[in-house]
């Protein structure tokens, strides 16, 4: 009996993409060193892989990063724990949805980053008024998909609990929140990275360390090298971070049979 | 235990006036009498059975359970159509959970869940998630978390409707096979004719729009019942003859003329 093909057939297809991108770095480095490109502009490879070394050595980029890292984390949490709450019980309560929602519709589209000013003027220019940005930023794509979430539950998963004599507690504990669960996690994927631009855009305006500052300092003294290294650690970083959550989804949402991508 | 439906009705305020959805309906259910519901589409059958289980309260009306002490049991358990499980839960988990909201320990309400699917020849789907499971197997185990918290009444909102029609036949004689063994009042409602017949004591006609009782036909096919049965010349008698009460609504319904 012949092998099913599609089992036993490995994805070349990762590896095509891997020797495109190398042959690109081959060429670029071809052309920066033949001068036929402006190096002031696209340093060779080999040159932004020292810079990368030599911050990397130094600790430049380990402080920078956990500057950046603990700043994205304490903002996000402290935008995404209220507006989960907030979404699932609007998604759950009408009544609390139809007080509530006037509000939220008001607030939303305000863009995150043209409130910083008014932030940093009520708050200071310190650290608390970047968090503050930043967990605004992650509080309404949460907020917004746990409230669909639950809206968008089939109203008979609430019948079923109902006629099983659950209380409201274990309504919400065991439909709401398990039901809702693939929408607040996209909503929270949505959340983490508004989170991460407005955490590279309020470093850029302000801060001491940071992705941001590192990619502000290295244009002001043009450290092209180091520009680059910063635009790419902070795009390895957006990587790992939605990888994570990807995993994470897949792990907490076993039940559902969407491609793991939809969630 | 039976239960008696008084007077109920139900209306809907809609935009442009009032939409009567079920009107003056009388209904007495015997205990351990397996009542059937047919009527066409849109008829009220879902609201009615909603009622009774009282998921919500009549416009007018009311539902009587006769002498139901208070044994700790639910009054009624329902299966639905569709999507009745929860997708969230492994089978296990979802059979017990008439039990969960009744306080029974983890450790216990999972150990009589899993003795119930080992009867039932569903051991080893116990771990796995609803949506793993083919439609008919979907329905047998929401029938067993229905059994499992041992109600008094059992309502049925067209369990099979969405099984096909080969599933269907094998559906209904386990059903029956598993209401032989514990014995209990059944309000079953469905579209098809012959579901009814083959399942019910007594099998009870709506009209549609308002819905209400046109007829109340008992069913005098002995127990226990086979798929042989089906053709037995008084189950064609009785099914033309609710045919014929129901198929000029359904015509209706279509805007096709006979």
């Amino acid at each position: 009996m012949k092998p099913s093909p599609n089992r036993l057939k490995l994805a070349w297809e990762p590896w095509i993409s891997v020797l495109i991108f190398i042959f690109f770095l081959i060429i670029w480095e071809w052309l920066a060193r033949s001068a036929r490109i402006t190096t002031l502009f696209f340093p060779a490879p080999s040159r932004i892989g020292a810079s990368f070394l030599h911050m990397l050595i130094t600790g430049k980029l380990a402080t920078n990063l956990t500057a950046s890292l603990g700043r994205l984390g304490l903002g996000f949490l402290l935008g995404a724990l209220p507006g989960l709450l907030l979404g699932l019980l609007m998604g759950w309560s009408p009544r609390f949805r139809a007080i509530m929602d006037p509000f939220i519709a008001a607030l939303h589209p305000i863009p995150k980053l043209a409130i910083f000013p008014l932030i940093m003027i009520i708050f200071g220019i310190g650290e608390l008024s970047k968090i503050l940005a930043i967990a605004i930023s992650a509080f309404f794509p949460v907020l917004i998909n746990s409230m669909t979430g639950v809206r968008e539950l089939n109203p008979v998963y609430f019948e079923v609990a109902r006629n099983y004599g659950a209380s409201r507690w274990k309504t919400f504990t065991r439909v709401v929140i398990p039901g809702s669960l693939p929408t607040v996690l996209s909503g929270i994927r949505i959340g983490v990275n508004t989170a991460m631009v407005i955490t590279i855009a309020v470093e850029l305006l302000s801060a001491q360390k940071g992705l941001g500052v590192l990619i502000w300092f290295a244009w002001m003294t043009f450290r092209i090298e180091e520009l680059y290294v910063s635009l790419f650690v902070t795009a390895v970083l957006g990587i790992v971070i939605n990888i994570l959550l990807h995993l994470i989804t897949r792990h907490l949402v076993p039940w559902s049979n969407r491609p793991a991508d939809e969630v | 235990m039976g239960f008696q439906c008084k007077h109920i009705s139900q209306t809907y305020r809609l935009r442009r006036g009032e939409l009567v959805a079920l009107q003056d309906l009388n209904i007495s259910v015997n205990e351990q009498e397996f009542v059937c519901i047919v009527g066409p589409s849109g008829c009220g059958k879902t609201t009615l059975l909603k009622i009774i289980a009282g998921l919500f309260l009549p416009t007018t009306g009311q539902v009587v359970f006769t002498d139901a002490p208070e044994t700790g049991h639910p009054r009624s358990a329902m299966v639905f159509q569709d999507l009745g499980l929860f997708p969230w839960m492994s089978i296990r988990e979802n059979v017990a959970f008439g039990l969960e909201t009744r306080g029974v320990n983890r450790k216990q309400r999972l150990a009589t869940a899993d003795e119930l699917l080992e009867k039932a020849g569903l051991g080893e789907f116990k771990n796995s998630y609803p949506h793993q499971l083919s439609g008919g197997m979907r329905q047998r185990v929401a029938i067993l978390r229905a059994f499992l918290t041992d109600p008094q009444t059992l309502l049925m909102d067209e369990p099979f409707g969405s099984l096909d029609s080969q599933t269907r036949l094998v559906m209904q004689e386990e059903l029956l096979r598993i209401w032989k063994e514990h014995r209990k009042t059944v309000m079953y409602v469905t579209h098809d004719i012959e579901e009814a017949i083959y399942l019910g004591d007594r099998v009870l006609v709506m009209s549609g729009r308002p819905g209400s009782i046109q007829a109340d036909i008992p069913i005098n096919i002995p127990r226990p019942r086979q798929t042989a049965d089906r053709d037995r010349p008084e189950v064609e008698a009785i099914r033309w003859r609710i045919w014929k009460m129901i198929e000029s609504e359904v015509r209706q319904e279509l805007g096709v003329q006979s």
